[in-house]
């Protein structure tokens, strides 16, 4: 490592700037939970159909049943993605995510940079592709996936998609064994500082404060809603997909809520995840014609 | 003769199929060009990380002239069948010749330019590649692992111009990623492309890489007194992983040993492919590591080393949460859990398995000399461990996980044992259990195994044995054969199918309807009627009682033979004849034990001068009769008119079968199998002599009765002991 290492506010705004200056959209996180970059509909959905597509942005991933009250070091219920998707992928996909790397001070002739097999699946939206876990001396850093298919679909064209896990890469940058104790910017302000409570709070509430009963009830409301969106149309009389997609995510993140209270037996959960992925399809289904069209 | 040298360069291929994939490449490029028609010395492949490489020494520039006659029409055949002829053969009229008024053409193929062919065969190899996956990428449209890159086809010093889907063929490849020189450069022939790729710190050969792995992982372990824990597969794995592995000798936090030994292994293999490090003083593990970096770094590996250390530590605090977890949670909760998890749709949940299981294992326990109250309660505790955090993360480690669990919460070490190791034995080379406790549930979990899946005809067939029913069949015989358990497979298997399907029927799981007519052309018209009743109005009436009879005992006999079939492979590859084996077999015993010693008592007998001079006899015997049988029917078996013997030799041998069979049968009684070999030894001599002395087709129908009645009994006498017919050579 050169001077400095990066703050974590640093790390993002200078992967934020490589990305911009390599073509792509700096967009801002969505502002529905989800459980993974991914699901943000500038990825799933753009994937699908022909058109091009490049865009980077910064999203807060939900996983409710990984909170550890805010005492075990490496794991979060609440922590960010830096995700990138350039459609198609360009042809030296590798060589420029190896770039970002140098960027925010990772030097492959000091470290251990491999690219290790990963088939990255993603059930509840019927989302596929190929790819590697890219481990930086030994640990995950990215997830770098040639998506194959979505909802179900079969890409038209291919998009190469990273997913950088930014405290785990912070944490490696500036050599902490502990995420709380990230610095957060330049100015003496910690992660801990930052998201402590934050962990302790949700952790709870995650575990043993929902109203299992609500979240079924409403889990149903959204559902419902999807089939009501996707039956409606907008001025051009197109399918309402977008907000549909959005119901979707929500069912999606009460489905993680039900599972964190220990609310889904195993019998139940498959038919969980078997509703969810085909709402999923049904937007999928209705996106890819829509983006056809806009050819 | 030149040399063709290939390389597929791509993407990062995944460790686990490069093997694979150069087998794959030998098979396919050397099969497209021998058939079409290039020889060649000597082909080799290699993989790695990022190529697939092929080297074919001794390639002709072309493919030979060829020459064929093909045969027309015949003269007088209508014109159209001579245009259509010569449309298909492009020659003219005045080209063919005519013999015994047939025309002829005679065509000539010259031969093609080798590299034409080695395109094509290329092309094709590219194109349908048997990957386990493979994947689109950009915009295109051919399929590979990962994406290709780049194709390297050089033929003698020339390269063989192509174009697969936008990739050019050339001379150029690239070296290490980041160790290499970061510049494309051209390669002359496989010495040359060696060479090269050797300066730019790739080796090519995965043998290279595993020995340089091994080497360098044993010094700097010995380098600090210690010792590498060895493991094949993962050096397979990291051989796949580095074009230039450098081994790196890490240290981790002692704290973490104190956790199970196994955990810590599995840790460091599944999630980090670090290999393990023994200390030589008290043969534990040592708090390091090994890892196998692709690169050798400007400081030696310091960054790397300590990098790798702080992500073990995270990966052995999530292992202790685990622990701690697991220790707070225990067995009741467990076992509660197991009621929500199912074990196969029809077969029902963990927990009705493991009802199961303890109702076998308490049934097994007095044959094995194990207490009946115990083996249920271990039996009982076996499973509970797959509902721990441990074991959710870490499969392998269940049984194991269940014995640690156990002893922490003070159980016996007995039942703790038998916990731990009652999945074994897991292959052919696995220890097998000894002590009475886990021998009692390791049977009971195999057998329910079987059970269960035969009753609802999950059977293996062929190379698909989704459920791992052959290994558990296995697992039985050894556990059996090995300690000596003496049991009537058939009557515990019957009692087990019964009980199953009872419940299966009960709980609506079976298509019971179906099965019954199914049956129909076996259990004959009545009992089908009868059954179909049963299944139809109650499951209480003697109909369903008699159908589940009937149902249990064909299941049953399915699955002896099933056992059959897997004895005999084992035997086999024990090195024991198995012609023999089928001979004992024959008899229709069931006790494995018993069999064995049979088998191995025959084997002892054939191998004497009696044993194969009465298997000759034998054979004799059993010939006349097959063919006195073709002629009429045989005398009804019977005793013999004593008074009806004529000569001296016939008049020793009935004495001697008469005594043979009381002999045999006390000593098969007694289960001394060398003592009823021994007996059957002794008829060796009146047999050989009847047949020197006496002519069984004698002309008086009395006489002749009589001696086909005496070679009847010898051949019976000697099936008491083993059916010498199915015996060969």
């Amino acid at each position: 490592m050169t001077t400095e290492p990066l703050s974590f506010q640093d790390l993002i705004l200078t992967l934020q700037r490589y990305w911009g200056q390599r073509g792509c959209a700096l967009l801002q996180p969505y502002d529905v939970e989800v459980g993974a970059g991914t699901l943000h509909p500038a990825t799933v959905l753009r994937a699908l159909g022909p058109r091009p597509w490049k865009a980077a942005y910064v999203q807060p991933s939900r996983r409710p049943g990984d909170g550890r009250y805010g005492e075990n070091p490496n794991r979060l219920q609440h922590y960010y993605q830096f995700q990138v998707i350039l459609k198609p992928n360009p042809d030296d996909l590798q060589e420029q995510y190896l770039g970002s790397l140098a960027a925010i001070g990772i030097d492959p002739k000091l470290h251990d940079i491999r690219f290790v097999e990963d088939d990255w699946e993603n059930p509840t939206v019927g989302a596929w592709g190929l790819g590697w876990e890219v481990w930086c001396d030994g640990m995950e850093v990215t997830q770098f996936t040639y998506f194959q298919g979505v909802g179900g679909i079969e890409v038209d064209v291919v998009s190469g998609e990273l997913t950088y896990g930014l405290e785990r890469l912070a944490m490696y940058v500036q050599g902490v064994d502990n995420v709380y104790d990230l610095k957060f910017n330049n100015d003496g302000l910690t992660y801990g500082e930052v998201f402590l409570e934050n962990e302790r709070q949700q952790s709870e509430a995650n575990f043993h404060g929902y109203d299992v009963d609500g979240l079924k009830r409403r889990f149903d409301d959204m559902v419902a809603e999807v089939e009501r969106l996707l039956a409606m149309q907008g001025p051009q009389g197109q399918a309402l997909v977008l907000p549909a997609y959005d119901q979707v995510l929500k069912a999606s993140h009460l489905f993680n809520l039900m599972d964190a209270r220990g609310a889904i037996a195993v019998a139940e959960r498959q038919s969980y995840i078997g509703r969810i992925r085909d709402l999923c399809k049904a937007c999928a289904t209705e996106w890819v014609e829509q983006e056809r069209g806009r050819v | 003769m030149p040399q063709l040298l290939l390389e597929l360069f791509s993407e990062e291929i995944p460790a686990r199929m490069q093997a694979g994939a150069a087998r794959d490449l030998h098979r396919l490029m050397t099969e497209r060009l021998s058939a079409a028609g290039l020889a060649f010395e000597q082909a080799r492949v290699f993989a790695g990380p990022r190529r697939l490489t092929l080297v074919i020494d001794g390639l002709p520039e072309a493919t030979p002239d060829l020459s064929e006659e093909l045969k027309g029409p015949r003269t007088s055949a209508p014109d159209q069948a001579l245009e259509g002829f010569l449309r298909k053969t492009g020659l003219t009229r005045e080209q063919l010749t005519e013999r015994d008024g047939v025309w002829f053409a005679e065509i000539n193929r010259a031969g093609r330019p080798a590299a034409q062919v080695i395109a094509e065969a290329v092309d094709q190899t590219v194109r349908a590649f048997p990957w386990p996956k493979s994947m689109r990428w950009g915009s295109g449209t051919l399929r590979w692992v990962r994406p290709l890159k780049r194709i390297v086809c050089v033929f003698g010093s020339e390269v063989v111009a192509f174009d697969i889907d936008g990739i050019a063929s050339g001379d150029e490849t690239q070296g290490h990623r980041f160790l290499g020189s970061g510049q494309p450069f051209a390669v002359r022939d496989f010495d040359d492309y060696r060479h090269k790729l050797e300066v730019e710190r790739v080796i090519l050969d995965a043998a290279q890489r595993k020995a340089r792995i091994l080497e360098g992982a044993r010094a700097v372990c010995a380098a600090k007194g210690l010792e590498l824990v060895e493991d094949e597969g993962l050096l397979e794995e990291v051989a796949g992983l580095a074009e230039w592995p450098t081994p790196i000798l890490g240290a981790m936090d002692p704290q973490f040993l104190d956790l199970p030994p196994e955990v810590v292994r599995l840790s460091m293999k599944t999630h980090q492919k670090y290999f393990a490090v023994r200390d030589p003083l008290n043969d534990r593990l040592a708090p390091h590591f090994v890892v196998v970096a692709n690169v050798e770094a400007s400081d030696g590996g310091m960054a790397l080393a300590a990098g790798n250390a702080r992500v073990l530590s995270a990966r052995l605090n999530d292992a202790r949460f685990f622990w701690d977890e697991d220790l707070k949670t225990g067995f009741d909760a467990w076992l509660k859990k197991l009621e929500g998890v199912t074990f196969h749709a029809k077969l029902g949940t963990m927990a009705e398995r493991v009802e199961r299981i303890a109702a076998l294992a308490r049934e097994i326990a007095p044959l094995v000399g194990a207490d009946p109250d115990q083996a249920e309660q271990a039996a009982r505790l076996a499973k509970a461990d797959l509902a721990s955090g441990m074991v959710g993360e870490f499969p392998e480690l269940q049984g194991i996980m269940g014995g640690y669990y156990l002893r922490a919460a003070g159980s016996a070490d007995a039942i703790a044992d038998a916990v731990r190791d009652h999945y074994k034995p897991q292959g052919p080379n696995d220890q097998v259990p000894t002590a009475p406790l886990t021998v009692a549930v390791a049977l009971a979990d195999k057998l329910d195994t079987l059970v269960g899946f035969f009753a609802i005809d999950e059977k293996p067939t062929g190379s698909k044995d989704p459920f791992a029913l052959r290994r558990a069949a296995l697992g039985v015989i050894r556990l059996v054969l090995e300690n000596g358990v003496r049991a009537p497979l058939r009557a515990v298997f019957t009692l087990r199918f019964e009980t199953i399907i009872r419940q299966l029927h009960q709980q609506g799981r079976a298509p019971l309807e179906a099965a019954v007519e199914g049956l129909r052309p076996s259990i004959g018209e009545v009992q089908a009627d009868q059954a179909q009743r049963a299944v139809t109005w109650t499951d209480r009436s003697e109909g369903f009682a008699v159908w589940v009879l009937g149902e249990a005992d064909e299941k049953a006999r399915d699955l002896l033979a099933f056992f059959a079939d897997r004895l005999k492979v084992l035997l086999r590859d024990q090195g024991k004849r198995h012609d023999l084996v089928d001979a004992v077999f024959a008899l229709g015993d069931d006790d494995l034990v018993r069999i064995v010693r049979r088998v191995e008592a025959l084997e002892a007998f054939l191998a004497t001068d009696d044993g194969a001079n009465l298997l000759a006899g034998y054979r004799r015997a059993a010939n006349i009769l097959k063919a006195e049988a073709k002629k009429g029917p045989l005398p009804e078996a019977g005793a013999i008119d004593l008074a009806a013997l004529t000569l001296d030799d016939e008049r020793a041998l009935a004495v001697s079968v008469a005594q043979a069979r009381t002999d045999v049968d006390a000593a098969l009684h007694a289960e001394d199998f060398a003592g009823a070999m021994a007996s059957l030894a002794r008829l060796r001599a009146p047999v050989d002599a009847f047949f020197e002395g006496v002519l069984v087709n004698s002309d008086i129908a009395s006489e002749r009765e009589n001696r086909l009645r005496l070679l009847m009994q010898v051949r019976d006498v000697m099936g008491r002991v083993a059916d010498f017919s199915q015996i060969g050579g």
